[in-house]
């Protein structure tokens, strides 16, 4: 169940202008309810003309998404980091005037680019990880951050289920046996039923507690490791990385990535997952001790893989191109048209409303 | 412990059951799985004389035969089986039967049940979200080195919201209601040959499957292939679907106008299919080679080992109580 974040009445009313009219967001699907809840702003328009037009937003990550470019460029004066020639002289001539940083998964806000932009006021993610973000700094430094959470947290749980249906049953495949023309010689072999097994998840958050949901209406026993035990969940709770990887069919790795939890999938959890477990990671790349998965997957030691993110995007291990009992994307857990173009939407209405003095939509710091 | 001669004799007198074609579950599971001590399988397939022949060569009486997916069992079969009292199917469906005969002949049926529907509708899920989110396609477009020298894939579509019509809410599509509307946050809405009780079915009906499709973004076969249900998704049907609309079929390939559905791929009328099965196994369209935005899978959705366990404990379960002369494990009541 999506729940969305509810602001106090007097914010509500303060973001008015910019909004449907509230209605009960529990009652539709994500992006509507959200439009209606106040916690996205109206879709930009052409018409609006803004007086934030001289304000420089520099984009620190590859600027990928055609939509959320064109929204910044007709509001503000923005810089794509990408495409200057050399860097450091740029941040240089530009330190007086960049106030705001649009980042995403690859590349965001650190510590010594936080230092070469003394008028940085907000640093707007277009992602729901913060990793790339150094949030210590920017609280030190008053640096406001926002990010992208519950508009993708469905995409994302989407994707994990449709991962531990192509590597179970072996969906890519038997589609590639289909295409070299082998079914004319016979069937393919037999695949692993998916309903029913059990499905360890780590982290239950937002996208955590959705992949659980949907695991369920499979009839999945559903177990978990997090922080602390969570309570009012009837999942089954393990104190240790280890202990839930031993006593489940699927791992998912589900949580935030932080100095913690970086290779929180080490030798010892893919032991205990076995020849027989699948490990899923929607997660963040660092999460896995790529290494040791590789050799796991590569000696038949783990029983299969589905990954949308690794180390050092977008270089995958070349190891792992052959096995067919591995799944590997191109970092699309929140790839849809629709999801992509509410983040983007996210990411301008919180620039938008720190200019114009307006309580942020989705604040992180 | 029996003599040689008299343990012959003792298998000599075991009932037997006849299976006219290979089983595929006895290549790609194992023939062992299905062995018991109370009859014997005889195998028509290994003989090179034609059926009556072999069973008068035989010369005992046919009660039980066991019948694969592909088992065309009609009048003129029927008519070398006298004996026959049971036919145990592998598959779920019954499409291969000329079950009135059978019904007229006092024949009984004990089909694969409801032990394969889990997995049909995993394999239908699976291959929606493989069409939505472009699975297949993008791990191909990894492994071929694409993303580090070509950059992002292409989006895809959101799947929570889309309005997905099931053709055929029986064992299967029931399945693959819930998991998609409970599990996903689909809007389910259905077509099948009775409306079922709004009591229990909390779905939509459309009595008409081309309105169904004009209300989908997905539809997805579940049915079986009967008269009624020979091409039903024809060109009206596709046209209805539309340009967005996708197409998962686990049912059979006939269920589709095969020529039409890839005219409308090759030309965008229709977004993107998910296919198990096809008009002409293990034939597929060339077209269809060539596409992204299609998924095929070489109907192997029931395929697991699970089901195929399964399905052994049903058949020999079956086969044994038959004997026996005790109640069917999985009969198949007409309704």
């Amino acid at each position: 169940m999506w729940f969305p974040k509810l602001l106090p009445v007097t914010e509500r009313s303060l973001l008015r202008p910019f909004l449907h009219h509230t209605t009960n967001p529990l009652l539709h699907s994500s992006t509507t309810s959200l439009r209606q809840s106040n916690l996205l702003p109206r879709r930009v328009s052409t018409a609006a003309v803004s007086p934030m037009e001289s304000i420089s937003v520099l984009m620190t990550c590859p600027p990928v998404h055609p939509y959320l470019v064109e929204a910044l460029e007709k509001r503000f004066t923005l810089h794509k980091l990408d495409s200057v020639p050399d860097k450091p002289q740029f941040l240089s001539s530009h330190r007086d005037s960049i106030r705001a940083v649009v980042g995403n998964a690859a590349a965001g806000a650190d510590a010594e680019l936080i230092d070469q932009l003394p008028k940085l006021e907000i640093v707007s993610s277009y992602s729901v990880g913060l990793d790339k973000i150094d949030l210590a700094k920017c609280k030190e430094k008053g640096i406001r951050v926002t990010n992208t959470p519950d508009v993708l947290t469905d995409d994302v749980a989407d994707l994990a289920l449709g991962l531990m249906l192509a590597v179970l049953r072996r969906l890519c495949e038997s589609d590639r046996y289909v295409r070299s023309g082998l079914w004319k010689k016979g069937d393919y072999k037999l695949t692993t039923k998916f309903s029913g097994k059990t499905v360890g998840i780590i982290g239950l958050g937002r996208i955590g507690m959705a992949i659980a949901q949907r695991a369920e209406a499979f009839s999945c026993p559903i177990s978990y490791f997090s922080r602390s035990q969570k309570p009012g969940i009837n999942y089954k709770y393990h104190p240790s990385v280890v202990d839930l990887a031993a006593n489940c069919d699927i791992l998912v790795v589900a949580c935030a990535l932080t100095p913690e939890t970086r290779h929180i999938i080490n030798r010892e959890v893919i032991d205990a997952l076995g020849p027989k477990g699948v490990l899923i990671n929607i997660g963040r790349g660092p999460h896995v001790d790529e290494a040791e998965l590789v050799s796991a997957l590569v000696e038949g030691r783990l029983g299969g893989a589905g990954l949308d993110v690794f180390q050092d995007e977008p270089n995958v291990p070349e190891e792992l191109f052959k096995l067919e009992n591995v799944v590997l994307l191109p970092h699309v857990g929140s790839g849809t048209v629709e999801t992509r173009q509410a983040m983007a939407d996210l990411v301008v209405g919180n620039l938008e409303a720190h200019f114009l003095n307006k309580p942020l939509l989705t604040p992180v710091v | 412990m029996a003599s040689p001669a008299a343990a012959a004799a003792a298998e000599e007198n075991l009932p037997q059951v006849l299976i006219l074609l290979n089983p595929p579950a006895f290549t790609i599971f194992g023939e062992e799985y299905f062995t018991s001590s109370k009859f014997r399988f005889l195998k028509s397939y290994e003989s090179s004389l034609p059926l009556d022949e072999f069973l008068s060569a035989n010369g005992r009486p046919m009660r039980a035969l066991l019948a694969t997916a592909a088992t065309i069992v009609g009048a003129g079969v029927l008519e070398l089986l006298p004996d026959l009292r049971l036919i145990v199917t592998t598959s779920a469906g019954l499409d291969q039967l000329d079950l009135a005969e059978c019904r007229r002949r006092g024949i009984r049926i004990a089909s694969a049940g409801d032990i394969y529907s889990a997995d049909v509708a995993d394999c239908a899920v699976g291959l929606l979200i493989d069409v939505l989110r472009k699975i297949s396609a993008s791990n191909r477009y990894v492994k071929n080195g694409f993303w580090a020298s070509k950059g992002d894939y292409p989006l895809g579509s959101k799947l929570r919201g889309k309005r997905i019509g099931i053709v055929g809410l029986g064992r299967i599509g029931l399945q693959v209601a819930k998991r998609l509307q409970q599990g996903f946050g689909c809007t389910v809405s259905y077509n099948s040959r009775k409306k079922k009780n709004p009591d229990q079915v909390p779905y939509p009906f459309y009595q008409d499957v081309q309105e169904l499709a004009a209300n989908s973004d997905a539809l997805i076969l579940c049915c079986g292939l009967t008269e009624q249900t020979r091409h039903v998704v024809d060109k009206e049907v596709l046209a209805a679907l539309g340009k967005a609309g996708v197409i998962v079929n686990v049912a059979r390939g006939a269920v589709v106008d095969e020529k039409e559905m890839v005219r409308c791929l090759v030309e965008g009328e229709i977004a993107g299919a998910g296919l198990d099965v096809f008009e002409d196994e293990p034939v597929v369209p060339k077209e269809l080679l060539e596409l992204d935005n299609v998924v095929l899978s070489p109907h192997s959705a029931v395929l697991t080992r699970e089901s195929m366990m399964e399905l052994a404990r049903l058949v020999v379960g079956n086969l044994e109580a038959f004997f026996s002369n005790e109640p069917l494990l999985s009969e198949y009541e007409d309704d």
